[in-house]
């Protein structure tokens, strides 16, 4: 009898850790858990997140013909866009053809140049931005999903070296801000824990939509560090280091961040 | 291009109070800062947003520079007819944008 219950108290000790192994209790948080009620109402309403704007935008220019081939992003990839459903969550990829990782941003404008036959549309230019937006949406509420590509490896291991490293005049790292002090106050700001959930984000801060790039260039800045070119591999590197940081979570673009 | 989301009902209640909500893309550009190349970048702000109910004004208001990019405009009305609600926007740079929803009034 005794023997009995102990071994039904282990098997039941059992269970319940093996339900915390399979992931039963998510710590992360994403930026928007950081945010005020009103904040995330403003983000969960597509009338009134100002990042639909520019989803708007997109799909005017998902539709409109460009470059030397004349075509659109309708011609080859269909026209309610949910071709491009669950992309966004997969990004950055080694595009076919290519050896190196490239982010979506990036994809779009190889699109730009190889497809269309037009000039590559500048960081951060609205048309950029809008097709981003409007690409990124189709994925919103799906978990994160990086690609398990065994090529990207090396690039990731860069970016997660890149997170740990102290730089800048402040000498400080994105760990430790991020991972060591996350959820503390920076003056008068949370520090969230930097998930890429949101991107591209309508920050109230910048009054605008804005990529990741632009977000990570803000917190180089923030600690006097020289940022890196728009163009240049170490962006991509941390993040294909942030998405799979982030693997599993609630995909949120065009998010609302203060 | 006009680039507006509103958030309003088809139908409503005769009597009833409905809330009616409004977002325009527009920088607001505030006239107060200067450019990168140190000159003052020009003003150029919505300056006025009406709504009008089947042709008569039923809200109005004047924005100023220190209103945000990407205005958000929210009011409420008595439903009283059938008929077109009209919002417009107007400003600098001969900014003009019109947008009409149509509410059923049971
Ligand atoms: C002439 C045809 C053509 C045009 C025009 C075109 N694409 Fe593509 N696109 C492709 C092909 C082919 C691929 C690669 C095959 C694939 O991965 O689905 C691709 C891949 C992509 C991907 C990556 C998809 C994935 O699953 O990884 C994105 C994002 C994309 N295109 C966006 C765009 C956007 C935005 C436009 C308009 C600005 C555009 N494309 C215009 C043919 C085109
Ligand atoms: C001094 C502390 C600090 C350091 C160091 C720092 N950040 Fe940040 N980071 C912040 C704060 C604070 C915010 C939120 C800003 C706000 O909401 O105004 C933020 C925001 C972010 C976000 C946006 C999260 C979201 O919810 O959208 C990302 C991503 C990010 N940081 C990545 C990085 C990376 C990568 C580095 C290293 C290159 C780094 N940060 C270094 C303080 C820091």
């Amino acid at each position: 009898m005794m023997r009995l219950r102990i071994g039904l108290c282990l098997a039941s000790v059992f269970v319940a850790s093996l339900a915390l192994a399979q992931g039963g209790i998510d710590k992360r948080r994403s930026g928007y858990q950081d945010m005020g009620p009103s904040l995330q109402k403003m983000q969960d309403d597509g009338t009134a997140n100002p990042g639909m704007l520019f989803v708007q935008l997109g799909a005017q220019a998902w539709a409109t013909p460009a470059g030397a081939a004349n075509k659109a992003c309708v011609d080859c990839h269909g026209a309610s866009g949910a071709t491009m459903k669950g992309v966004a969550l997969r990004y950055p990829a080694i595009p076919e053809g290519a050896d190196t990782p490239a982010d979506l941003e990036a994809r779009i404008n190889l699109c730009r140049t190889a497809n269309q036959k037009a000039a590559p549309l500048p960081p951060e230019s609205r048309e950029l931005l809008s097709l981003s937006a409007y690409v990124a949406h189709q994925s919103r509420g799906q978990p994160i999903a990086p690609p398990d590509d065994p090529r990207l490896a090396p690039f990731r291991e860069r970016g997660a070296a890149l997170w740990a490293a102290r730089q800048g005049q402040l000498n400080l790292s994105c760990a430790a801000c991020h991972d060591d002090n996350a959820g503390k106050k920076l003056a008068g700001v949370t520090i969230p824990e930097a998930h890429p959930t949101g991107y591209p984000v309508y920050r109230l801060e910048w009054q605008t939509l804005g990529s990741l790039k632009r977000r990570l260039r803000n917190c180089l800045v923030g600690i006097r560090a020289e940022s890196y070119a728009y163009d240049s591999p170490e962006y991509v590197m941390l993040e294909l280091f942030l998405m799979e940081r982030a693997r599993g979570m609630a995909f949120e673009a065009p998010a609302v961040r203060p | 291009m006009a680039n507006v989301l509103i958030n309003a009902p088809k139908t409503a209640r005769r009597g009833e109070i409905i809330e009616i909500k409004a977002l325009i893309l527009h920088p607001m550009e505030t006239g107060f800062r200067p450019g990168t190349n140190g000159s003052i970048i020009a003003r150029n702000i919505i300056e006025r947003f009406t709504a009008t109910w089947n042709g008569d004004e039923i809200f109005r208001i004047d924005l100023s520079p220190a209103i945000a990019a990407n205005p958000f405009v929210s009011f409420f009305a008595v439903a009283t007819d059938s008929g077109t609600v009209s919002l417009r926007w107007s400003g600098d740079e001969g900014f003009q944008v019109e947008e009409s929803i149509a509410i059923t009034v049971e």
